[in-house]
């Protein structure tokens, strides 16, 4: 039995179709990430498999179970830790977690081993309020939260989105270790960077799942040649570079653009001299591995 | 029941933590109760008058007398011509003005008819109508005094006596109404406005995805405001016994029976909005307009149902607190007991059962 398993999904709001027919499985154990835009479906994804919302078409199954028939059972073995901060502001830390704890039908202290390394690091402010905790701590609160009661499947629905760098590294830190308890974990996220240490992804936009793989996987599924160039003026390097007629796609990718040119051309070269005459000195291109970004912007033009 | 009574705690904590907002809650009785009972007041008392006297005889001395001695005016002035009753009118230094013709004894005892004018400022109707009636009890009084001197053998006397509150006193009339709409403020709107915002904080939806009964959790949401219901309850009850002077006529167990069942219609409705509604500010909307509007004005605490048209008494009749009011009517003033509140509390049981009935249908285990 998969941990989730799902085939054939759909959800329409109104006219908007926020889901177009999705299905995939999850193993037990696996650390599966939902990569996607904001707007790509991925929180009405959340939302059908812990039972908060219908689908219209498809069925979905958690640890075997309906999401329908079964949402009672499924809500007490999976954990939910939802994109906006939900927790109680004016209850303190320690107020949450017990509060939590109780309506979980379990205690902190039982199940204290699994949330030990979160919870330590913002024990010290258990006294605190909720809503007086930086973005950083407040996630660790809710990561806690949705872990006390031992979850067979945890969802999180973009736990990162807000989170400082320092943060965020921490947090898949934790995941990774949770992922030793046996925990099958959903987490979805717009950072593209945050995939490669999933153990496998879903890419999603505009409601469909466009490929499923390992990030490696999805990588080497890369064909295209992929170049990075750097210039000086590179609002006006992007401008240019798209007008050259060689140019099959060019994105900015913080400070560099990585380009890829129409018929698989072997070389460069036509584009340095193009950008050249252009006026932006001696330009560069270095032949790079593409990365889950490139993967995404090349399935989404097709 | 553990999980239950975390959340009732967690419930408590959200309340007592949101200081303002308990002020206003246990405030509100007592302010209210004071304002009516004190500055707000329908009943008359000293209000000013002005006499026209000019015949100046034993009657019309007495009448004056007897309109002195009368809590309900004060006598501030008399005047020497008809021609300052204008400018006292204008000025506002009286509300009613009482003139004798001349030689009033005189002409009264040769003809039989005593002549006087009573010109009363009507810009308050109200506070007219009653003047102008205390005034004439006032000369009626005087009336019968002359006619016992005078033995005549057929005397018809129509002796009106006011039965429950015979110093007609606002506080009968208030106190009862004061309690519906207090604790339909806090059992109805608070209870909507406590379920509605964990909705709009998200906590609703990782509540959901727990074992806790959804049901459950608006049950336990209840409770504290169940309970500071009977807080206000208490405060008021006791603000009108001992500050206002209104005794439970009746019996105080039919009393609380019957204001326990009127809580729970308002917890119900409370219930109802919160299960169809999804922002705080809607549940608000709906709890002031719908609900407390109607408690102030058809529930017959302002103004008297009979007196609204047939269409507005129609629409009284789906006001619980309407039933509610006349219910602590009966018991506080009237004295009555079980068999005089019978009818309302089966109207308001029966209102819970529909409102629950409603509420679970369109209670909702998920988001949508």
């Amino acid at each position: 039995m998969k941990a989730i398993e799902v085939k054939g999904l759909k959800k329409k709001y109104r006219k908007t179709e926020a889901i177009k027919g999705v299905s995939f499985e999850v193993d037990k154990g696996e650390l599966f990430g939902i990569i996607g835009p904001d707007g790509a479906g991925k929180t009405t994804l959340f939302r059908i498999l812990t039972t908060l919302i219908y689908p219209d078409e498809g069925e979905a199954r958690v640890e075997g179970l309906d999401t329908i028939k079964d949402y009672k059972e499924i809500r007490h073995i999976v954990g939910y830790m939802p994109g906006r901060f939900s927790l109680y502001q004016d209850l303190s830390v320690e107020e949450n977690l017990t509060f939590f704890a109780t309506v979980f039908n379990t205690t902190i202290k039982e199940n204290y081993h699994l949330i030990e390394d979160i919870y330590k690091q913002i024990e010290p402010f258990k006294r605190r309020k909720a809503g007086k905790l930086s973005g950083g701590m407040k996630q660790k609160l809710a990561l806690s939260c949705a872990l006390i009661h031992k979850p067979k499947v945890l969802f999180l629905d973009e736990p990162t989105t807000g989170v400082d760098p320092v943060s965020r590294k921490e947090f898949w830190g934790m995941l990774k270790k949770l992922k030793k308890e046996g925990i099958t974990i959903i987490v979805s996220t717009p950072y593209m960077d945050e995939a490669m240490l999933c153990d496998r992804i879903a890419l999603i936009s505009e409601g469909e799942i466009m490929k499923i793989n390992s990030p490696e996987g999805i990588i080497d599924e890369y064909d295209s040649r992929l170049w990075k160039i750097r210039g000086e003026d590179m609002h006006r390097l992007l401008k240019d570079v798209r007008e050259y007629e060689g140019t099959e796609s060019c994105y900015a990718f913080g400070d560099s653009l990585h380009i890829t040119l129409k018929g698989g051309e072997e070389s460069i070269g036509g584009l340095e001299k193009f950008a050249e005459e252009k006026g932006h000195g001696k330009i560069r291109g270095e032949e790079i591995r593409a990365n889950i970004e490139d993967c995404f912007m090349k399935l989404m033009k097709k | 029941m553990k999980q239950f009574l975390a959340f009732v705690r967690k419930e408590i904590y959200h309340i007592m933590r949101d200081v303002r907002t308990i002020m206003i809650l246990l405030g509100i009785p007592v302010i209210q109760i004071i304002l009516f009972g004190f500055a707000i007041s329908t009943e008359v008392r000293n209000a000013e008058i002005a006499i026209y006297d000019p015949s100046n005889d034993a009657a019309t001395r007495r009448i004056a007398e007897q309109i002195e001695t009368s809590s309900y005016f004060n006598i501030v002035k008399y005047i020497s011509s008809p021609k300052e009753i204008d400018q006292l009118f204008k000025k506002g230094e009286v509300s009613i003005v009482l003139v004798f013709a001349d030689r009033f004894r005189e002409k009264m005892l040769h003809t039989g008819k005593g002549e006087i004018q009573i010109i009363a400022d009507a810009s308050d109707p109200n506070n007219a109508t009653s003047l102008t009636n205390y005034l004439r009890g006032i000369i009626g009084v005087y009336q019968q005094e002359l006619m016992k001197e005078q033995k005549v053998p057929y005397q018809i006397t129509s002796e009106v006596k006011l039965l429950y509150n015979p110093q007609m006193k606002g506080a009968y009339n208030f106190v009862p109404g004061v309690l519906g709409m207090i604790l339909m403020l806090i059992c109805a709107m608070m209870t909507s406005i406590a379920v509605v915002r964990e909705k709009e904080m998200g906590t609703m939806e990782v509540l959901l995805v727990s074992p806790m009964k959804p049901l459950l959790i608006i049950i336990a949401k209840a409770v504290p405001y169940f309970l500071l219901s009977c807080i206000n309850l208490t405060t008021v009850l006791l603000l009108s016994v001992f500050v206002l002077d209104v005794p439970v006529a009746g019996s105080l167990f039919w009393l609380i029976t019957v204001s326990l069942v009127f809580i729970f219609v308002s917890l119900s409705l409370g219930l109802l909005v919160s299960t169809i509604t999804e922002s705080q500010m809607i549940a608000m909307l709906i709890s002031g307009m719908v609900f407390m509007l109607p408690v102030v004005l058809l529930s017959g605490m302002m103004f008297p149902v009979e007196n609204m048209p047939d269409f507005l008494q129609w629409i009284s009749l789906a006001i619980p607190a309407r039933w509610y009011i006349a219910a602590v009517k009966d018991i506080m003033i009237k004295g009555l007991g079980f068999e005089g509140i019978v009818k309302e509390l089966v109207i308001l049981s029966g209102m819970i059962v529909f409102l629950l009935a409603v509420s679970l249908k369109k209670f909702k285990s998920r988001l949508e």
